[in-house]
């Protein structure tokens, strides 16, 4: 019996293994946003294709719809490209396109030569509404429901599991 | 409790990921000292998100460009340092602060270093009271003199 308090020290190591356990299966590079639940920024941006037409947050009211951030500079938006274009032609839910920090006929030639996924993309120049979505890393993918809210953030590429576990689930549930 | 891992995980990390980019402070936008003294001072406080281990201020990320620029432009027009952070953590979290606010998701990070020296000298001075009160019979004698061996003397 007296030895149980032996116990107590390998106790305490077996927390601390689990703590350091727990620390590496993180992903630093994932940071928790804030912005999920909350209502999506409010923008106005030229179309990437036609820029004297804009968008605005509020032309999109009313459906569920996905928000991509890419750029033509971006090595992992172009790995994640095949998947959106291949997502998109089963037209679940409109896609748009932040086309973030770039240049408008870079961005056209890389619709051009990869296919183009989104229902539009606007062209965000200067970055600004990137801030505003607390983008950091394009790819970003937003899903914003009816009523202007996030509902969800992908931070890095979408993968076939995220769109099958996540994101088409959370799309059923908004849409029904 | 992931943020406080989080936190805690990503200074490792980001020393490894970003430990080649060595910063040069950028040169002044604007030519009011003043205002570009509280840029500053106010970008040292936010964490540039690309190299996690680097403060606006020090990163020449892309996006740490554009954060010191909406700084700068939040202050042109007036508004506040507290105003420029929340703005800033209602964007980013409160990941962006290089000094994460002390709250209960955050109890543990900073007073944790605390707790575990206030507990490991509270163990040891209770361990070494208690021995100092034990007989003297209670411990393992010392070795006793080595038996006379008659072939060394």
């Amino acid at each position: 019996m007296k030895h149980v308090r032996y116990l107590v020290p390998m106790g305490i190591l077996l927390v601390l293994l689990y703590f350091l356990r727990a620390g590496l299966s993180l992903n630093p590079k994932e940071v928790p946003s804030p912005l999920i639940g909350k209502p999506a920024p409010a923008f106005s941006l030229p179309r990437l294709d036609q820029p004297e037409q804009r968008i605005s947050r509020d032309d999109l009211r009313g459906q569920v719809w996905m928000l991509n951030v890419w750029a033509s500079w971006c090595v992992a938006c172009r790995q994640e490209h095949p998947l959106l274009v291949q997502y998109a032609k089963q037209s679940k839910v409109p896609i748009y396109g932040l086309n973030y920090k770039d240049e408008r006929a870079a961005g056209m030639k890389w619709l051009a030569d990869f296919g183009n996924p989104y229902t539009a993309s606007i062209s965000d120049r200067d970055g600004r509404v990137g801030i505003d979505f607390g983008v950091y890393g394009v790819p970003e993918t937003f899903v914003i429901d009816r009523e202007g809210v996030i509902r969800y953030k992908q931070i890095g590429p979408l993968t076939p599991e995220v769109l099958r576990d996540t994101i088409e689930p959370l799309l059923k549930q908004l849409n029904s | 409790m992931r943020q406080v891992f989080h936190l805690l995980w990503c200074k490792l990390v980001c020393v490894l990921a970003c430990s080649g980019a060595f910063a040069v402070e950028a040169l002044p936008a604007s030519d009011n000292p003043a205002l570009e003294a509280q840029v500053m001072k106010i970008s040292t406080e936010l964490r540039c998100l690309v190299c996690q281990n680097q403060t606006i201020a020090d990163s020449h990320a892309d996006l740490a460009v554009d954060l010191r620029r909406q700084v700068r432009e939040m202050l042109q027009n007036g508004q506040n340092e507290q105003q420029v952070i929340d703005y800033m953590t209602a964007r980013y979290g409160d990941f962006v602060l290089y000094r994460p606010p002390f709250k209960a998701l955050t109890a543990l990070l900073w007073i944790g270093p605390a707790v575990m020296v206030v507990v490991g000298l509270g163990t040891l001075f209770v361990v070494l009271r208690r021995r100092s009160r034990l007989a003297d019979d209670a411990f393992e004698p010392d070795d006793k003199d080595p038996p006379n061996d008659p072939h060394l003397s």
